[in-house]
């Protein structure tokens, strides 16, 4: 009866209690919206690659390699050499292996070469593969297949010619071998969004007239004559590769590594991701930071909200003190009421969350590549909730303890 | 009226100093309340009423001497016995808000049996109980599972007669009961009272300054006949 009574109470300030319980479901909704981001964001970025076992290319660092081959960021110090790659294709662990050439650009956006195999290969967020939005794959040696961010910023669409320039930021144009778009890409989230892709050989034969990174005056072989050519790469930038038995993969790791005709390094892309994403995760801290202050902001308007009611609520202890309720009960009913409100808080928020996850979820995927799964609360999650609750008792004590004063002070007589 | 030799309330020379900014002092070297007895206390606000009211109760404790409620001396009792003790023996009745507004009228009936076991081993039926003490104090039966605040102020003190009475305490104090309340249900009021304490053989202790009630009492004290309040003025 007690109890019901002091939910009584409750309910005859729903207002007030109302606002503190949506302020704290609110602040835990952010809080574990905020988490969830940072956890898909991390997913996300570990899902960039997948399916692919070893990334191959000319020696650097492996975080360098990742960058450059997966993220497009930076360039390659060095290329692999044709007869490299053939060498490692021809291992006997390896399934499958994709190269990749790049340096060259188009606008704002890398351009890769590569086999259309790639397309089969390249797999994101735990083996989800690229799909078509529109066209299909390279079929002709000046196909092009473009990202979904690269259509979308440039407003382009299948059929529409586009050029491509030598080298980033370049004045100097493959002017006289235009590609057409043959297809274009769903959103991945990925940096396959912001790459135009086409053949390996494409990129050979745009650079038919060049030499030493400069076009040959004076010579421009027409676009028929390159087409009959053979059009064999000379090197590569890197290349993905699968293997036949997951347990080699150290094996053939340590083994291109030491490939004694030029230096090589291979890297596990899934160790890769985790160093770099150390270094990008300074940012996931601050986010912590600010939503954790969100909770206090709303535990310590609770707290605010209990000390203003005291004083309405001081007749009200009086009668229970009269009835015979120590001082305790009162301590204990104003604790147990904030551990209510706090729960009810608790409990909504994590509704709110899931309630937002469910709208902004495609919303959010479309937009910005961003996958967060709404998957059931985790033990995490748990914790995060079982911490506000605690917090919150912790924050009523102070008053609590005032009211424990007060009703010891006022005994059952009081003039308001 | 029954003059026992072992009074209900028994208050022997106790002097309290309150502990203000400007401090007074309230000392009563005899005042006693025998079982069965209704008595008046008459007293203008101001005089140390609320005090002696709450050294009665126990919930302050005198400097010096003794206040004794049905043969206990409430200074020997530890803080948690005495709120219980309280409970046990001494129904009380506000001058108003006597109810807490967000429970039901039952509710609020039993509430000082969930603190009181002894009070609660003597309803052996507490709803029946409740649902008789309002029918004796004319209020309707389907008025038990309102909600108190939808109440009318007579009506709310009569429920808190109820309250007072439930599981026959030995001592019913009443604080200006019936200030809040117009002349003719004033009198309706105190008629319901007696009623119920010479019912239950409750003796009653009532604080008022109307001395147009003093009639219906056995015995009329004034408050500066038994004690003696001091504002020291520094």
């Amino acid at each position: 009866m007690i109890l019901r009574l002091a939910l009584g109470s409750l309910i005859a300030r729903a207002t007030t209690v109302g606002m503190t319980i949506l302020a704290i479901a609110l602040s835990v909704a952010l809080f574990l919206g905020v988490e969830k981001v940072r956890t898909g964001a991390k997913a996300s970025f570990a899902d960039t690659i997948s399916g692919t076992d070893l990334i191959v290319g000319a020696r650097s660092g492996s975080v360098q390699l990742l960058l450059y081959s997966v993220f497009r960021i930076g360039n390659a110090t060095n290329n692999l050499t044709w007869s490299s790659y053939k060498d490692v294709a021809s291992r006997p662990e390896i399934a499958w292996i994709v190269p990749i050439s790049l340096g060259d650009s188009h606008k704002q956006f890398r351009v890769m070469g590569t086999t259309p195999d790639f397309f089969n290969r390249y797999k994101y967020r735990s083996g989800q593969s690229i799909e078509f939005a529109d066209g299909k794959n390279m079929s002709d040696l000046f196909d092009t297949v473009i990202g979904a961010d690269v259509a979308a910023t440039l407003n382009y669409s299948v059929g529409d010619p586009i050029v491509v320039a030598h080298g980033l930021a370049s004045f100097t144009e493959h002017k006289d071998q235009p590609f057409k778009i043959s297809g274009i890409l769903n959103k991945t989230g990925t940096p396959v969004d912001r790459t135009v892709i086409v053949g390996l050989r494409a990129i050979e034969a745009i650079h038919v007239d060049w030499q030493e990174g400069a076009q040959v005056q004076g010579q421009t072989t027409p676009v028929d004559v390159i087409r009959k050519m053979k059009l064999q790469p000379k090197a590569v930038t890197a290349a993905l590769v699968g293997i036949e038995n997951r347990l080699q993969v150290f094996g053939l790791q340590r083994a291109i590594n030491k490939y004694n005709k030029e230096p090589l390094l291979a890297i596990l892309p899934g160790v890769a991701l985790q160093e770099l994403w150390q270094i990008v995760g300074i940012a996931e801290v601050a986010l912590i930071g600010v939503s954790a202050m969100v909770i206090i902001t709303a535990l310590i308007g609770m707290m605010a909200m209990i000390f203003s009611s005291l004083n309405e609520r001081r007749r009200e202890m009086a009668i229970f003190r009269a009835m015979g309720a120590r001082p305790r009960i009162i301590l204990g009913m104003l604790i147990l009421e904030a551990a209510v409100i706090a729960s009810i808080g608790a409990i909504f928020g994590l509704a709110l969350m899931y309630l937002g996850l469910y709208i902004a979820q495609p919303i959010i995927d479309a937009k910005f590549g961003l996958w967060l799964p709404s998957k059931a609360p985790t033990l995490n999650e748990f914790l995060v909730l079982a911490a506000v609750i605690i917090a919150s008792i912790i924050a009523s004590l102070l008053p609590a303890l005032r009211a424990y004063r007060l009703s010891l002070a006022d005994g059952m007589l009081v003039r308001i | 009226m029954v003059i026992s030799d072992n009074p209900i309330l028994n208050i022997k020379d106790i002097h309290y100093e309150w502990p203000s900014r400007i401090p007074f002092t309230l000392n009563v070297p005899d005042f006693s309340v025998h079982p069965a007895e209704s008595v008046l206390l008459l007293c203008e606000s101001g005089s140390g009423k609320s005090t002696l009211l709450s050294l009665i109760c126990g919930t302050i404790m005198p400097s010096k001497g003794v206040v004794q409620v049905a043969g206990n001396d409430l200074s020997k009792l530890s803080a948690s016995l005495l709120d219980q003790f309280r409970v046990e023996k001494i129904g009380i009745i506000f001058q108003q808000f006597n109810l807490l507004p967000f429970g039901s009228v039952l509710d609020n009936i039993l509430l000082p049996l969930s603190f009181a076991p002894e009070r609660r081993a003597r309803v052996v039926q507490p709803k029946e109980t409740a649902r008789k003490l309002c029918t004796d104090l004319g209020l309707p039966d389907n008025l038990l599972n309102m909600r108190a605040s939808t109440l009318s102020v007579g009506q709310q003190q009569r429920v808190a007669v109820a309250r007072a009475m439930i599981g026959e305490p030995a001592l019913l104090v009443a604080d200006e009961p019936t200030s809040a309340l117009d002349e003719s249900t004033q009198i309706a009021f105190l008629d319901l009272l007696f009623t119920q304490s010479q019912n239950n053989n409750t003796s009653l202790l009532m604080v008022s300054h109307d001395e147009r009630l003093s009639k219906y009492f056995d015995r009329v004290v004034r408050m500066t006949e038994i004690a003696s309040f001091e504002k020291t003025t520094l």
